[in-house]
């Protein structure tokens, strides 16, 4: 294996690359415009979400439920309460949309508090849309827990005025936040790097590579004493090399979009530059993988939507893995996507050390061998 | 004594079958040290795969081929760094400058930094592109392109050069430019040059020496002159004569070598083997007779002749036909 041949590969590629920069602009705008849209998108809290309220017991029970509810709503203004006369009515706007939820008070609610008998509120819900009705949800606990922690469970319709039992029996959660709060957009920022990196493999290791060989441009270097090995690695580091400066690009301009803090943090950047290395190198290596055989320039643009669903979305980028049905999840953990996206959530959500990185540095990196080696085994050296 | 001819090329019964289609047919033929030699024939003909076999682009199914003395199998490396290659597509990369194309080129087969800086300005000046060292080759024209893929194919001093249908697609200026440029290689350099070409003037005026190849056979092989020579009655003579006996035409048909004569509109058209020779033994028998010859030409053998009578058709035939095969479902 010649060095020369190897350089001689890689700096016709960069030549190439820096006097266009279609790629360069085509592996960036993607992935920002998707950041920017989808992270406000997504990130946004959902507010004034029309709620229809039927009390019919009208007691001062039910007035004292309503006043909670309206303390409630009035904080984070998740929701704006309409107060209905009858519950058909109700659920007649909530069929046509005009209303997403009812909350009904039934008219034996106060005998209920006043027996000790399971006082029932009903929540009625438009399920179609799970982010609207699982915010709404999260206020309904909020109201329970408060009319509950209101309500004395030994005497039954009595306020809590006598002393509380020594023993309470009632567990109080405690949540320590480890972290400050995560945005949508940070949380996204990962997936949009790793997304760069894609598109720099897909256009330059796929669309590229093909359209050159269509172009006979391989046949001159063909005819060379170049070697296979020479060859892949030539076209694999070269490809990485602008796979890193795209990352980079991304990692920069998307952390000063998302907000991430101290962004500058040399020990961080050096890391972040690490796994951004071995991605560019997995993810050019799987490409060329995927193209090593193929010679018809339309393939690479046909398969580029497909495996960009396949390779983005079961990687965690944009939900939990954990979340995933147990055929998504094997997807996800041979998707190179994967191992990018939690390293870069670890070094930008966490700013954690090696520790939480090293392991992804690992697999991306046997990865690209094992990728590189069936890469030269199935290049046809020979038209 | 002088030195034994070696052979720059050697092929021996060279097969290459894909699938059930046999494109080329145990082929055997060698190039002398210092030649142009020509494989003439129509599209499909097998051309560009004994090229390829030939530069290692291709595995032969079968035979053997030594280029430059390597073979082309067990020591594809050694016939590489031996040859120069110029295929039939545009291989330059047009997203770079016609220097930084050869660079990488002579980058590839490993020459040093002073040996660049020295060669890659003197081939460019070769091929007359000195002043486009710098332009970006997508803005050149095919000629343009093709000048400096054979400046490229020379970057490493191969002993042999490869050229795969060189004036293909050139108007007819740049086809010129091209063939001065391969006369002048092989008489400065000294290069063997092996060129594959379906036009019949390019392989007349170019090559030392010429192989038909049709349908993957190899058919004849000889030089240009010989091939003319060995083709019976391919000349022809047309003369007008005034006061012509009864019967002269007849007369005519007993000439040395005249295979048939005949007569359009006062015009006599002869067929004969030796053009010179009838038109010498025609003039003396008019002046023994009387007979005014008031014009005589001669037409001598074309390689189409040559072409006609090894494979029984012409060349412009068999590319007619093939466009009628390519369009024939836009007849239907």
């Amino acid at each position: 294996m010649k060095f020369h041949r190897i350089s001689a590969i890689i700096e016709r590629a960069m030549r190439k690359f820096l006097r266009s920069p279609a790629l360069m602009m085509s592996s960036m705008i993607f992935p920002l415009m998707q950041l920017i849209v989808l992270g406000y998108a997504f990130g946004g809290k959902i507010k004034g979400i029309k709620v229809a309220l039927v009390d019919e017991d009208r007691t001062v029970y039910s007035r004292d439920l309503r006043e909670r509810f309206d303390a409630i709503v009035a904080g984070p203004q998740t929701m704006q309460v309409e107060n209905y006369n009858s519950l058909s009515d109700a659920t007649l706007d909530l069929r046509a949309g005009f209303v997403r939820a009812i909350v009904y008070i039934p008219v034996d609610y106060s005998r209920r508090v006043n027996q000790g008998n399971r006082p029932r509120i009903a929540f009625i819900e438009d399920n179609t849309d799970n982010f609207v009705t699982s915010e709404i949800l999260g206020r309904m606990q909020d109201l329970v827990t408060d009319i509950n922690q209101s309500l004395n469970p030994f005497q039954p319709g009595q306020p809590l005025t006598v002393p509380r039992p020594r023993l309470n029996p009632l567990v109080d959660l405690q949540v320590v936040e480890l972290y400050p709060y995560i945005e949508y957009i940070k949380y996204l920022l990962s997936g949009s790097i790793a997304m760069s990196i894609f598109i720099v493999a897909m256009i330059g290791g796929g669309i590229t590579f093909i359209d050159d060989k269509s172009r006979g441009l391989h046949e001159g270097y063909l005819v060379t004493p170049i070697t296979k090995t020479e060859l892949i690695l030539g076209l694999t580091f070269s490809g990485a090399i602008i796979g890193l400066m795209a990352g980079t690009t991304i990692t920069i301009i998307g952390g000063l979009i998302a907000g991430i803090d101290r962004l500058w943090d040399p020990v961080r950047l050096f890391y972040l530059m690490i796994v951004l290395g071995t991605t560019s190198v997995a993810m050019i290596s799987f490409m060329f993988l995927l193209m090593v055989r193929v010679s018809d320039p339309l393939v690479p643009r046909a398969i580029f939507g497909v495996l960009n669903t396949l390779l983005y979305f079961p990687s965690g980028a944009i939900y939990p893995v954990e979340g995933f049905p147990k055929w998504l999840r094997w997807i996800s953990y041979i998707d190179p996507f994967t191992y990018a996206v939690h390293a870069l959530k670890a070094l930008l959500l966490k700013n954690s050390g090696f520790p939480a990185i090293y392991s992804d540095i690992l697999i991306l990196g046997g990865f690209s061998v094992v990728l590189v080696s069936l890469s030269v085994a199935f290049f046809k050296r020979q038209i | 004594m002088s030195e034994p001819e070696i052979n720059a090329i050697e092929v021996t019964k060279l097969k290459k079958q894909f699938g059930d289609f046999v494109a080329v047919k145990e082929v055997s033929f060698t190039v002398r040290t210092g030649e142009i030699f020509g494989l003439l024939g129509p599209n499909g003909a097998g051309k560009t795969t004994l090229i390829r076999m030939m530069t290692t682009l291709t595995p032969p199914t079968s035979g053997m081929a030594e280029v430059g003395g390597h073979d082309v199998v067990r020591d594809a490396n050694g016939v590489r760094r031996a040859i120069g290659v110029i295929p039939q597509a545009l291989t330059s990369d047009p997203e770079l400058t016609a220097r930084e194309n050869m660079m990488i080129h002579a980058k590839l087969y490993g020459l040093t930094r002073a040996e660049r800086e020295r060669l890659i300005p003197q081939l460019l000046e070769s091929v007359g592109l000195s002043e486009f060292t710098n332009k970006l080759v997508g803005s050149f024209s095919g000629g343009m392109r093709r000048r400096l893929e054979i400046a490229r194919g020379l970057v490493h001093s191969p002993k042999i050069m490869f050229l795969d249908e060189p004036t293909t697609g050139l108007d007819p200026v740049s086809r010129t430019t091209v063939w001065e440029m391969i006369t002048k290689l092989k008489e400065s350099a000294g290069l063997t040059i092996l060129l594959t070409t379906h036009y019949m003037d390019e392989a007349d005026k170019l090559c030392d020496r010429i192989a038909i190849v049709d349908h993957g056979v190899l058919v004849a092989l000889d030089t240009p002159t010989k091939l003319k020579d060995s083709v019976p009655a391919a000349d022809i003579v047309e003369a007008e004569f005034e006061n012509a006996p009864a019967g002269w035409n007849d007369t005519l048909e007993k000439l040395t070598g005249v295979a048939s004569v005949s007569e359009h509109e006062g015009v006599c058209h002869i067929s004969t083997n030796s053009g010179p020779l009838t038109v010498r033994e025609l003039m003396d028998l008019a002046r023994d007779r009387g007979v005014n010859v008031r014009r005589v030409s001669v037409q001598g053998t074309t390689l189409d002749d040559v072409f006609l009578y090894y494979t029984g058709r012409q060349l412009r035939d068999e590319a007619s036909e093939s466009v009628k095969r390519d369009l024939s479902h836009l007849y239907k």
